[in-house]
């Protein structure tokens, strides 16, 4: 998959220095090295190094105020980290304007779903497509929507997925609470970026809407997109992830894979016997 | 639940323009009924129509108020004298360099305002716009002409005109290649200028860019998360609808040439935010109806006076009638004002989505009367 360049980052990825290889020789998508995050005397990030290798399944863990969602906004730019670089394919995501993030590849679904609620389904869906295709400008008064059959049929295939085509005409404020989480996934697959940041995908859905979420993404993860997840759920974690991280009052404890993590003392102690719960 | 028409058809924009030319050009036939169809009015709905069209490119699709649209419409009206003092009586041209002017004045003014949104952002158009008032009376008095307006006289340049005829003895008048601009002529050039740019918002509206303005309108953080830079599309709704204020202003002053600071005053701004809410923000033609409606009262009801009640009323027995005229009188003539807005407070409470939205409620009730009840906002266009 190619890489989507904006206009205004364009110089900047092609001056990109050669991208990182892991440990196990597979190429880096996120590389996050010697984060530190302070808020005032609290350290919210410290020493945190974090791999995301290209096509896994990345999830984040940890009791709550552990610094996951500090950490999974230092990685799309939005918070400056105070020491330490986070890169994506070798290009440093500091300072760069979330447009600008969007535009290279990186989407990042959010914990309450961020949709466009006076916009048809289908609509909510097509203005991501377009992004896609114009990047972060284009002035086309003059073209006519109704003649864009390719970002339409992408948008109608995507939501088709999401088993929410037969609902595309409807408003999206309208929406319940699972089908709004469904089409912001949507709306973050049809721009088919090279990282996908889930920020607690199931949060607050019914037992059958989750393990219906985890099924879809299974399927993307059939596609071979990356992903980071930052989940709560145990069972939406085992069942997805290539590799877990967890963290604990900001550093990470534990990492590797599930079997790895699940037997580890102190990921048990972080969640069962420790204070921190 | 609603649904949403993502896709009207292409003919279908055929169809409306049609219909659209039709009910503009005959103008002067269907507003006799409402003592209407004398040119100078017909010609203020048609150039007040494209100012609430343009206003409502900005605000109805990006929900950006914007409370300094009269300065647009002022500096359109003193660059059309200008062309008509510099250059030539023509109208084409002055109708061009208007627009054009107001447009590069948006984009001045967009550029700064823009860096606020919501209520901060009005505010600084406000602002701005108050200052070129002022300025127009005070600093600018050598391109305005301060409190006197704008005006032709006889020892204006007109390069164009006089390199083929010689000055006259009086004020030249404004023409279209030799057709006078004034009475119906006049009207009907509004009408055609009208329908030109309703077609451009009508497309603007049906563009992947007019979609990108309802949503940045309706979540503009989550644009910037899509990967759209929303301040570029906001500065060319700006600009666009500041050009729309300035073609407005220069039709302004096509059939009366002066211009005068007054226009660019706040009520004028205000006046316009008025109508577009009135009619309908975010529907094509609700600010159109708007526009002709608040024109309306503005000039027909305001002429109504207690013989004119009495005569209205006269099928009423002798004192019954008295009194009806003296509840209804402060409404009319000079309390016109005073009707406009208690529509306009009955419009906001009940139909937040103007006249568009009654029109539509009622259409939905002769339609399915059962299904009357089913009445949330739809996803606005039409």
């Amino acid at each position: 998959m190619s890489t989507q360049t904006a206009p205004a980052t364009s110089a900047a990825t092609s001056a990109a220095p050669a991208i990182a290889h892991s440990a196990s020789g597979a190429p880096l998508v996120l590389n996050v090295t010697d984060v530190e995050k302070n808020f005032g005397g609290l350290k919210a990030l410290n020493n945190i190094n974090l791999q995301i290798e290209e096509g896994k399944t990345h999830a984040i863990i940890g009791p709550n105020g552990a610094g996951k969602s500090t950490l999974l906004n230092v990685c799309i730019g939005r918070i400056p980290p105070d020491r330490g670089v986070v890169e994506f394919d070798g290009v440093p995501l500091t300072g760069m304007a979330p447009h600008e993030i969007n535009q290279i590849g990186v989407v990042r679904v959010f914990q309450t779903p961020e949709i466009f609620p006076d916009l048809s389904l289908l609509h909510n869906v097509m203005i991501p497509a377009l992004s896609k295709r114009e990047g972060a400008f284009r002035f086309n008064p003059f073209r006519s929507l109704a003649r864009e059959h390719e970002i339409r049929d992408d948008a109608e295939h995507v939501l088709a997925d999401m088993n929410l085509l037969e609902k595309k005409d409807l408003e999206a404020g309208n929406l319940s609470r699972g089908d709004k989480r469904r089409l912001e996934l949507a709306m973050g697959l049809v721009q088919r970026p090279r990282l996908l940041l889930l920020d607690e995908p199931t949060a607050g859905m019914s037992r059958h809407d989750t393990n219906r979420t985890i099924d879809l993404l299974k399927r993307i993860k059939e596609r071979g997109m990356t992903k980071v997840i930052i989940e709560h759920d145990m069972h939406v974690v085992f069942s997805l992830a290539d590799h877990i991280t967890v963290l604990a009052q900001g550093t990470i404890i534990a990492e590797g894979t599930p079997d790895q993590v699940r037997g580890n003392p102190k990921v048990q102690e972080a969640y069962l016997g420790g204070a921190h719960l | 639940m609603p649904t949403t028409p993502s896709f009207p058809k292409l003919q279908s924009e055929l169809a409306i323009m049609a219909v659209f030319a039709a009910a503009v050009l005959t103008m002067p036939l269907w507003m006799a009924p409402f003592g209407a169809a004398y040119p100078d009015l017909l010609q203020k709905f048609a150039i007040y129509g494209i100012f609430a069209i343009g206003f409502n490119l900005l605000f109805g699709l990006t929900g950006y108020l914007s409370f300094g649209h009269a300065a647009f419409l002022g500096v359109g009206s003193y660059a059309a004298v200008w062309s008509f003092k510099l250059f030539t009586m023509n109208v084409l041209p002055a109708v061009v360099f208007g627009t054009l002017v107001a447009s590069l004045f948006a984009v001045l003014i967009g550029f700064v305002a823009l860096r606020r949104a919501g209520i901060y952002f009005s505010i600084l158009t406000l602002a701005l716009a108050q200052m070129s008032y002022n300025m127009a009376y005070s600093v600018l008095t050598p391109i305005t002409n301060g409190e006197t307006g704008l005006q032709l006289t006889q020892n204006d340049p007109r390069m164009i005109d006089h390199m083929f005829v010689d000055r006259g003895a009086g004020l030249p008048s404004t023409n279209l290649f030799g057709l006078e601009m004034s009475g119906y002529p006049g009207f009907y050039f509004c009408a055609v200028v009208l329908i030109i740019a309703f077609f451009i918002s009508l497309r603007i509206f049906r563009s992947p860019f007019g979609l990108k303005l309802r949503a940045i309108k309706s979540n503009q953080t989550r644009m910037g998360y899509t990967g759209f830079n929303t301040r570029p599309h906001l500065l060319f709704a700006f600009i666009i609808s500041g050009g729309f204020a300035g073609l407005a202003g220069s039709l302004l002053a096509i059939t009366d040439p002066l211009a005068g600071a007054e226009r660019m005053q706040w009520t004028a701004s205000g006046e316009v935010v008025l109508m577009t809410i009135l009619g309908g923000a975010g529907t094509l033609v609700g600010p159109l109806l708007g526009a002709g409606l608040i024109k309306y009262f503005e000039n027909i009801f305001s002429a109504f006076n207690d013989s004119t009640l009495h005569e209205i009323f006269a099928f009423l027995p002798d004192g019954l009638e008295s009194v009806v005229v003296f509840l209804v009188s402060p409404f009319v003539g000079e309390g016109w004002h005073l009707t406009l807005g208690a529509l306009f407070m009955v419009i906001v409470i009940f139909l937040p989505g103007g006249i568009m939205e009654g029109l539509r409620r009622l259409s939905r009730l002769v339609r399915r009367p059962s299904a009357g009840r089913a009445d949330q906002p739809q996803t606005q266009e039409g």
